[in-house]
């Protein structure tokens, strides 16, 4: 006699009207978010295929932006590689002055701050996060330009043997140096966000445990809380990273835009791939913004990248928690 | 030395009077039905919480006093606690799992292993000193949460149910580890349990809640 093996039987839910309705309705906007995604990536696409259809790999990799005459003679010729180190060494710069202080600030809203100082504190970091970039660019350029073009003269002075940090004239304004320097402060509050949040759901049991076996409360962040919080600190920092590489009106109030790739962040040249369109749309020829177009469509996936990476680290971060 | 708590404990809403004293070289064991204080206690005596009213003193030393605002924090009580759950750092392998405390303390890295191989071996743990906290059985954990707390040579060392979290088989092995381990420790004990076995294997005084 065959024995017969028993399936699972599968477990079919009756959903109520109003269930039917309120599932279709989140459903719809969830979906309506992603067709907005995917018709933008399509509009560029569309009006920049045509560049890429020209230029192919040389648009990502060239370093010329010219226009040309219309005519065979001067031949257009875009290419956004200078703009696409521009964005990166200003990001990087950003992410560099910003994480450790997110790391600081968020450290002590969740573990030394007192109650009163907390929430106000918080409370401006939310605040500072909602200001709009252009006062951030009117700020940068009158404030933050004088003083930083003086901290960057210093910087050259003491660490001119490292390459970097060497420019080809000394003039010290619109650097990358600066502009790091301004999207640092923008990128702050998000990143500082992330890790309080992530900073806060360290677990308590983890750390009775570092104190009972003496540990001191710096201790304790150092062994439980900042291990615990890495994954999504890195996920807070690349947020900012994305906000930093798509920033427009703040870096091109204070950054030069020139077509060189420039890794020397003190020499006043440099630029992003966000303010090259914001500087070329208005007076662009019909080609030409079908370029900035394409520009636009390569900024928006590095930028989608950055961000579902930054998504899936810092949910890989909540569910270890 | 002896350790003295008189007074009330509690935390949150819960609260509830304590009165015991224990010599070196003792082991008192606290018992009594959940909820009624005694990992409250326990967590007094190691700073983790604060006393209510009362005092806790350590010999001549007084670690916690209302009254007087004095409060010694916990890194500066010599203390040790072996928790029912563990409580490994799970990043860390069990040689810097024993020695954090050490290193807490000041200790150099060097001293600071050596001294944590020697508390390994006295748990049974000789040559796992590389291996991460998921790799060790339930029981190994719990021999590498005792062996973190002995390597300080605490004044005084705190077992919040140590074999409470722990399979049948690795109960007892440790069971018969314990008693070899207390006798040779020179400090106050506190043991917190709800089995009367332990209470009568381990403990030379005790308290029922």
């Amino acid at each position: 006699m065959s024995e017969t093996v028993p399936t699972q039987r599968d477990i079919v839910i009756r959903r109520g009207t109003a269930d039917k309705v309120f599932r279709t309705f989140i459903a719809s906007g969830a979906m309506l978010s992603l067709v907005v995604l995917g018709l933008i990536a399509g509009f560029l696409l569309f009006r920049g295929f045509e560049i890429f259809k020209d230029f192919g790999l040389s648009f990502i990799t060239g370093t010329q932006w010219d226009a040309g005459s219309g005519d065979a003679s001067a031949p257009a010729k875009f290419g956004i590689a200078a703009m696409l180190v521009g964005s990166v060494v200003t990001a990087v710069i950003a992410l560099c002055v910003a994480v450790p202080f997110a790391i600081a600030v968020s450290l002590f809203l969740e573990y030394y701050a007192p109650h009163f100082i907390r929430k106000p504190l918080t409370a401006v970091l939310d605040l500072v996060a909602a200001i709009p970039s252009v006062i951030y660019g009117i700020w940068g350029y009158t404030i933050l330009m004088p003083k930083a073009s003086g901290w960057a003269k210093s910087l050259n002075s003491w660490f001119d043997w490292i390459w970097i940090f060497k420019v080809p004239a000394p003039i010290f304004d619109r650097s990358p140096f600066i502009a790091g320097l301004l999207l640092a402060l923008m990128v702050l509050p998000i990143t500082t966000s992330v890790a309080r949040e992530v900073y806060s759901q360290a677990p308590r049991d983890q750390i009775d445990a570092a104190y009972g076996l003496g540990g001191t409360k710096w201790g304790a962040i150092r062994t439980v809380v900042m291990p615990f919080g890495r994954s999504g600190l890195v996920g807070g920092a690349m947020l900012g990273l994305g906000r930093a590489l798509g920033e427009t009106v703040a870096v091109y109030l204070v950054l030069n835009l020139v077509f060189k790739v420039n890794f020397q962040i003190l020499a006043s040249a440099g630029g992003n791939v966000a303010s090259l369109i914001a500087t070329r749309f208005g007076e662009a020829t019909p080609y030409e913004l079908k370029a900035l177009m394409a520009a636009g469509l390569v900024l928006f996936l590095v930028t989608l990248a950055v961000n579902a990476t930054a998504t899936y680290i810092v949910s890989r971060s909540r569910s270890a928690a | 030395m002896s350790l003295q708590l008189h007074g009330a404990v509690g935390r949150g809403a819960f609260h509830r009077d304590a009165s015991l004293s224990v010599n070196d070289g003792d082991v008192l064991a606290i018992t009594g039905p959940n909820g009624s204080g005694k990992s409250t206690i326990l967590h007094t005596i190691a700073g983790l919480v604060s006393l209510l009213h009362g005092t806790l003193k350590c010999n001549d030393d007084i670690w916690d006093a209302p009254a007087n605002q004095m409060f010694i924090q916990s890194e500066k009580r010599s203390c040790a606690v072996v928790f029912q759950d563990v409580r490994l750092f799970p990043h860390m392998n069990v040689i810097s799992n024993v020695a954090y405390g050490l290193r807490a303390h000041g200790v150099n890295k060097q001293q600071a292993h050596a001294q944590s191989l020697e508390a390994l071996s006295q748990v049974g743990l000789h040559g796992f000193e590389f291996r991460a906290p998921h790799e060790l059985s339930g029981g190994e954990q719990q021999r590498v949460a005792l062996a973190r707390a002995l390597v300080l040579k605490p004044r005084v060392m705190l077992l919040d149910e140590p074999f409470a979290a722990i399979d049948a088989g690795s109960r007892t092995a440790l069971r018969q580890l314990m008693p070899e381990v207390l006798a040779t420790f020179p400090g106050v004990t506190v043991l917190v349990s709800h089995d009367p076995a332990d209470v009568e294997s381990l403990a030379n005084s005790h308290l029922a809640l």
